[in-house]
């Protein structure tokens, strides 16, 4: 008998600040707007699909001293919009980022179990970590933690919220009206945490939330970022959509549970993934062609380079060959607030291969910008697109994928419509919510079951 | 500036099952659905069927407590509460007119934050949105937070105790302050999206802030753009000269705690000469004052409603506000004679909210409009409109 298919994982990510959201198409929406949120979010759960997903930033990205302008500037507060989109929807998980470095335990620990309580069981935590002293400008702590600190900082920002959502056990309030007896424990929700970053101590003053703890996602792809995933996350946002490079992570970090008695299906692996989707294959070619040169204008394409070279490259003509000075490798000075500008770790090496690359294929600066990023994942027909997800994720190169829709808030409607039938036809993806909470649609055992099985185990 | 007299300003001030401790023993409290979010939808629902102007929300960040600064270990009281921005903002797609304003702590909390917090709520409610900001000088409340000690009070009246509490209200208007100059450093018009130059924003319109203050600094500019009320309401609620100086710097409403009509005369001209002194005199400042009340249509029956629930709790129900106990028509009374001293709208606090809130929604208010006294239709938008606020300047824009 053959292997059962695995099913599918779909969650969507509302497209925002970045270079591949467009904000030049006539359809293009607001991003800011509550509608623009309704919209997508309406869109994702009409398509059943596991949850929404919001990015973070705060502070507004740099170049050259002055705030970036050529993508979509701006962002609502991610705690806000979910609690709002929970009112119109019924099912959606609620995903959002939230910074450890910029916050307090106590205060996210506080609006996490709000989330979902308000929600009824959604809310999930895509748990981060900063350590620039840029965007620490914007905060009290002023700024700034040591780099080689942020992961301890979050693992115990992480560990000191869960010692506080289980701070509440669940059947603490009676609530009995005859008897007048509204806590059975005066003592609920004390907590004591003491360690390196939290000295902290008290009562926390919300009650256990309907999924006892918020869904928790990690992000960062680093060795530690993949240990911290492996001991701590119930699912990694990952960015290998491509088949090798996500059957590789895929083995890597479902290796790594096992030390922390975690099984398999304990985390989920979640890439981010764009598409262009048409009717017909060379459509979507065409759609995807014309969906790159958007996202990379001219100006677009000179700003890219400069995070590789950190120069000002504002004189070169961007429809003319790359520069032939090399790259400042001195600490960045050109770009401030990208997460992008680290994956360069050895510039003057990008620029000779780029150089090259351009040489070889008679490409401009905007053509090797367009040419070596923002490639869609996924590029075809309904059909095509359909199974090429599929094999994806049978063969273990994901668990599922997080849609990044280049349009906002239309970008995510089309493959609701035309995508989502044809895998539930093939019985890889649910025709219907199955439960109420998110840890429902992820297939994640409650908290209070986890510890129980290990506590038999045990 | 005093608003015109003629109509009152009324919202309601929403805390559990209401502001009596023994108010979850009443058969209408439904104490069990507290935390959920069909229980505060059904309260602000109730509010904006009687056209009230708004609905503020109780918040605090450590377990509810009959001393006023420590915790205590009574299990016969509701404990435990949701984060009252996020109650808010799951209200707001429900609701169309009444305004939203929580209550946030911002001893504790980052001005950034709230400040795209509530500019969200603003955006998520289409303009209706407010903040009322509230320190705290609980030691507990900052050992939850580990960041800063906070000692204990141990005489009001001391000198160490007006030092401490004269901080965290200078505290507040710099948090404040912060707040209003991150929700103006966009300028209205500063997404551009210009296809030609490629350029979404024009950056000559977002301003840093660069706010220095004792316990923090802000460079800015926010990440989300000027809300469309431009400056949500900000409120505050006052017992004294150090909180009466904080609402007549920087409040839209400030809430006062008179008992008689004496006093609130003379409160509302001390926050009038701040309000001068502060450079605002040209400016529309709302002063409300608080009641907790017991509304019946018997005077008898409330007050022994108040009996009832005082025998429940075990003792007398104290208040900083004045506690009314009567009927609505003689609540519309009061409300006139504190009118008439000045007070240019009222917070009231159900004591049930299950109760008087309804009581406040299909008894007071007809009882006002008979009067001429209240509005018969929501007139205005948002939440400035609808306290006669206009939409402000920016302060960074160009002239």
């Amino acid at each position: 008998m053959s292997k059962p298919l695995k099913q599918i994982h779909l969650a969507a990510h509302f497209p925002g600040v970045n270079n591949t959201t467009v904000w030049s198409d006539p359809e293009a929406g607001s991003h800011i707007e509550f509608s623009s949120f309704a919209h997508f979010a309406k869109t994702a759960e009409r398509a059943k699909f596991d949850f929404l997903f919001l990015a973070e930033g705060l502070r507004l990205r740099e170049q050259g001293g002055k705030i970036y302008d050529l993508d979509v500037v701006g962002r609502p507060d991610t705690f806000t919009v979910l609690a709002a989109l929970a009112a119109v929807t019924e099912h959606l998980g609620l995903t959002g980022t939230i910074n450890s470095t910029f916050n307090e335990p106590y205060e996210v620990a506080r609006q996490f179990a709000s989330l979902d309580h308000l929600s009824g069981g959604r809310s999930a935590w895509n748990v981060v970590t900063s350590w620039d002293a840029f965007t620490g400008e914007n905060f009290r702590r002023g700024g700034f933690l040591p780099q080689e600190e942020r992961y301890s900082r979050a693992k115990e920002f992480l560990a000191t919220t869960q010692e506080l959502f289980d701070s509440w056990h669940g059947d603490e309030i009676l609530a009995d009206q005859a008897s007048g007896v509204f806590l059975r424990d005066a003592k609920a929700g004390s907590f004591v945490h003491t360690g390196q970053h939290f000295d902290i101590h008290g009562q926390f003053n919300v009650p256990r939330s309907p999924q006892g703890r918020p869904v928790i996602f990690q992000a960062g792809d680093s060795e530690e970022g993949r240990e911290f995933a492996a001991s701590s996350a119930d699912a990694i946002f990952s960015r290998y959509a491509t088949l090798k490079e996500g059957q590789a992570f895929y083995t890597d970090v479902k290796n790594r549970l096992a030390k922390y008695g975690r099984r398999h299906d304990q985390l989920l692996i979640l890439p981010a993934a764009s598409f262009a989707l048409a009717d017909t294959d060379a459509e979507a070619e065409e759609l995807a062609r014309t969906v790159r040169r958007q996202q990379v204008s001219g100006a677009t394409a000179l700003k890219h380079l400069e995070f590789v070279w950190n120069r000002d490259l504002s004189s070169y003509d961007p429809d003319g060959p790359l520069p032939d000075i090399d790259p400042d490798v001195s600490d960045n000075h050109i770009s401030k607030g990208r997460a992008q500008v680290r994956m360069y770790r050895d510039p003057l090496a990008t620029a000779r291969e780029w150089r090259e690359l351009a040489a070889a294929n008679n490409w401009s600066i905007r053509d090797l910008v367009i040419n070596t990023g923002n490639r869609q994942n996924f590029i075809g027909s309904p059909e095509t697109i359909a199974r090429t997800i599929n094999a994806y994720v049978q063969a273990d190169a994901s668990d599922g994928f997080i849609l990044v829709p280049h349009i906002t808030p239309t970008g995510l409607d089309a493959f609701a419509d035309k995508v989502v039938p044809l895998l539930q036809e093939q019985g890889v993806f649910r025709t219907d919510y199955e439960g109420p909470t998110l840890r429902h649609h992820l297939g994640l055992a409650h908290p209070d079951d986890v510890q129980d099985e290990q506590r038999v185990a045990s | 500036m005093s608003p015109s007299p003629s109509l009152l300003h009324l919202a309601v001030a929403l805390d559990g099952t209401g502001w009596h401790p023994a108010s979850w023993r009443e058969p209408v409290a439904r104490p069990r659905e507290l935390f959920t979010a069909g229980y505060w939808a059904h309260l602000v629902a109730e509010a904006e069927r009687g056209l009230l102007d708004f609905v503020t929300i109780e918040d605090g960040l450590g377990p509810q407590s009959s001393h006023f600064l420590d915790p205590d270990e009574r299990t016969d009281q509701v404990r435990g509460r949701l984060d009252a921005v996020l109650i808010a903002s799951r209200i707001a797609p429900l609701t169309r007119h009444i305004g939203l304003v929580p209550t946030a702590v911002v001893t504790h909390t980052e001005p950034f934050h709230i400040s795209k917090a509530i500019a969200t709520l603003d955006y998520v409610s289409t303009g209706r949105a407010g903040l009322r900001v509230q320190i705290t000088a609980r030691p507990g409340e900052a050992a939850h937070f580990g960041r800063r000690t906070i000692p204990r009070i141990e005489a009001y009246d001391s000198p160490g105790a007006q030092e401490l509490v004269t901080d965290l209200f200078d505290e507040a208007a710099d948090y404040v302050e912060a707040v209003r100059r991150l929700w103006d450093s966009w300028e209205d018009d500063a997404e551009i999206r210009d296809a030609a130059t490629g350029r979404f924003i024009d950056r000559d319109k977002l301003h840093y802030i660069d706010f220095e203050g004792k316990h923090f600094s802000v460079k800015g500019p926010s990440i989300t753009p000027r809300p469309p009320q431009g400056q949500p309401l900000v409120t505050a609620l006052g017992h004294q000269t150090v909180p009466y100086r904080l609402i007549a710097r920087q409040a839209d409403v400030g809430y006062v705690t008179p008992h008689e009509t004496d006093e609130a005369r003379a409160i509302v001209a001390e926050i009038r000469a701040e309000q001068e002194t502060a450079g605002r005199s040209e400016e529309l400042l709302h002063v409300f004052g608080d009641l907790v009340v017991f509304l019946d249509d018997d005077p008898a029956e409330a007050a022994a409603r108040r009996d009832r629930l005082d025998v429940l709790a075990g003792e007398p129900y104290t208040s900083d506000a004045r506690i009314f106990t009567g009927t609505p028509s003689q609540l519309a009374d009061l409300l006139g004679e504190f009118q008439a001293a000045g007070l240019t709208g009222f917070r009231l606090r159900p004591a049930v909210a299950g109760h008087d809130l309804p009581a406040i929604t299909r008894g007071l208010v007809p009882e006002l409009q008979r009067r001429g006294a209240f509005r018969t239709d929501y007139e205005a938008d948002t939440l400035r409109g609808l306290l006669g606020l206009t939409r402000p300047a920016n302060r960074y824009a160009a002239a």
